[in-house]
């Protein structure tokens, strides 16, 4: 007996499939509500750090830098965007690869991809209530973005997330759950302080920036509200961001195929 | 592309190596609709590394695997399959209803997860987290995630690892249920007499080949020996040196004894010893065809 592979119980209708892939979104989305130590500083840490530097120690010297305060202020915004996608992946990927949960995921007929874009769209769900946070910290702040400035901006970062969250997939698909937040600690801390996006480089050392995904987003991110920036072509900082996208999910995807 | 309801699952011809050990070595299987096969060997026989090539989650380097007439890894058979593997934990922050609903989501057609909770005896753990249940009862909710699309084809890797006799017992119900239904199963396991209790179809691998195969009845036949117990004055000697006795052991006022030729050793026993008392005569056992088998090749 044969069945042909559009036969019921072999094919997903289209509502199904979409039905998996939300499941899938939201029983991630459960897991990390259901675990505050995980997810609390990644929500919590851009914006108390901006009200910690950017309003009550420096806040009245800013006062009269409106440079410095937009500096502060897109700093610890993609500080923001990096953490969720850089380390929300690199661990759970990790740990769930050493559970054996990929390998059981891959072998049940788990849509194609569910699994890790249901943890892109939390970390870019993450990054967007990052951005609201900020948003209505702002007003503390002597910083003052149109409506418009700030949409274009959240939008910016939460896109902006992806090359994060490849990198994190990239090291949570070779690292052990104990090794994995190391790791992804000896990225993450260098590319903020090289990236020159918190902390100014000395001029001799800029060219290092240009290396860094985080200071192709901080330009994107700056053009997006019409600052000063670079002056670099803005599809040169696109092009980088969708690179690193693509080459370290692709590796990534490549070696979870070959040993979950 | 037509999916191929005859030929379930099959291995032709397939090696497989992690490093310098040989896991598979031209194995050949293959999974026959509505048959329960149990996959027996000791560890290291191949048992695991087969099923993981059936399913997709190893490549063969050398012949082929098909599932549902299809390469593995085409989603469209794996559709048909539900999966319990060892050493596998679901996410310890989900509720056991939500680790069931989810499994579930990928399906074309699942059960309810009512119905499978109610099926796997875990309606009054459904909002217990996986993450505090006791072992047997994660080996429950894995079963559960393994049945809930209601697949065509199970693959049950130690299914009953961990669980207490009441609910082993639950399981094999269930699976012989799953059979009646329509089901095939494919079963690695310790227990031989789970195997004895269950199978259609025994397989025993052993360094990634198969030993024998047959119906449980039909390994029962590869060791021709009887097992016969009595208390008898008799002495070990004595008894040893009549035709058809393999071997005899005393153990306190018992004669242990293997025979080819059980009955005439029967009548031999009683005509020589008129005071022998409690005679027990046992046909061999899965696990003395196993013992036997796999000691032979190891040899």
């Amino acid at each position: 007996m044969t069945a042909h592979l559009a036969d019921p119980g072999v094919t997903m209708s289209n509502g199904r499939l979409l039905h998996a892939y939300l499941t899938e979104a939201r029983y991630e989305c459960i897991r990390l509500l259901r675990s505050p130590a995980f997810a609390g500083p990644f929500l919590g840490l851009p914006v108390l750090l901006y009200l910690l530097f950017g309003v009550l120690l420096f806040g009245d010297a800013l006062s009269k830098d409106p440079q410095g305060e937009l500096f502060i202020f897109m700093g610890f915004a993609i500080f923001g965007v990096m953490g969720p996608g850089m380390f929300g992946f690199g661990i759970t990927v990790a740990t769930e690869r050493e559970k054996g949960l990929f390998a059981l995921k891959r072998a049940l007929p788990m849509p194609p991809g569910a699994s890790l874009l249901s943890k892109l769209a939390m970390s870019m769900l993450f990054v967007a209530i990052i951005m609201v946070s900020m948003i209505v910290a702002m007003p503390l702040g002597h910083l003052k973005l149109a409506a418009g400035q700030l949409v274009a901006l959240s939008v910016v970062c939460v896109l902006g997330s992806a090359p994060f969250a490849a990198l994190g997939l990239f090291v949570g698909t070779w690292a052990s759950a104990k090794a994995a937040p190391a790791l992804v600690n000896l990225l993450y801390l260098p590319m903020i302080y090289l990236s020159g996006f918190l902390i100014r480089m000395p001029k001799t050392m800029e060219w290092i920036e240009k290396f860094s995904p985080g200071f192709h987003l901080h330009q994107l991110a700056l053009r997006a509200i019409g600052a000063p920036n670079a002056g670099w072509q803005p599809w040169v900082h696109v092009a980088v961001l969708a690179a690193v996208t693509v080459v370290f999910t692709v590796l990534a995807v490549r070696r979870l195929a070959r040993v979950g | 592309m037509t999916i191929d309801d005859n030929c379930l699952a099959e291995l032709k011809g397939v090696t497989k190596r992690f490093g310098a050990v040989v896991a598979l070595d031209g194995l050949d299987l293959e999974v026959r609709p509505g048959e329960l096969l149990a996959l027996l060997g000791p560890n290291g026989a191949g048992k695991t590394t087969a099923i993981s090539l059936m399913i997709g989650l190893l490549q063969p380097e050398r012949g082929t695997a098909r599932l549902f007439g299809l390469p593995p890894l085409r989603v469209e058979a794996r559709r048909r399959i539900g999966v319990m593997m060892q050493e596998v934990s679901p996410a310890a922050d989900l509720r056991v209803r939500e680790q069931i609903d989810l499994v579930a989501s990928y399906y074309p057609d699942p059960a309810r997860p009512e119905v499978v909770m109610e099926m796997a005896h875990l309606t009054p753990l459904a909002r217990r987290f996986y993450g505090k249940l006791s072992n047997g009862q994660k080996r429950q909710v894995q079963f559960a995630m393994a049945v809930c699309g209601r697949p065509k084809l199970l693959f049950l890797d130690e299914p009953t690892v961990g669980l207490d006799v009441q609910a082993r017992e639950t399981m094999w119900a269930t699976l012989r249920q799953l059979i009646d239904d329509g089901a095939s199963i494919v079963l690695t396991t310790h227990y031989l007499e789970e195997a004895e209790a269950l199978a259609d179809r025994v397989v025993v691998l052993a360094k990634g080949r198969v030993l024998a195969s047959g119906s449980v009845n039909e390994m029962r036949a590869l060791v021709v020996r009887t097992r016969i117990r009595c208390v008898s004055a008799l002495t070990a000697e004595q008894v040893g040196a009549w035709a058809g006795v393999g071997s005899v052991t005393r153990d306190g006022p018992r004669l242990e004894i293997t025979a080819t030729n059980a009955e005439a050793v029967v009548r031999q026993l009683l005509g020589a010893d008129e005071d022998l008392q409690e005679l027990e005569v046992r046909r061999a056992g899965l696990a003395e065809v196993f013992t036997e088998l796999t000691q032979e090749d190891a040899k």
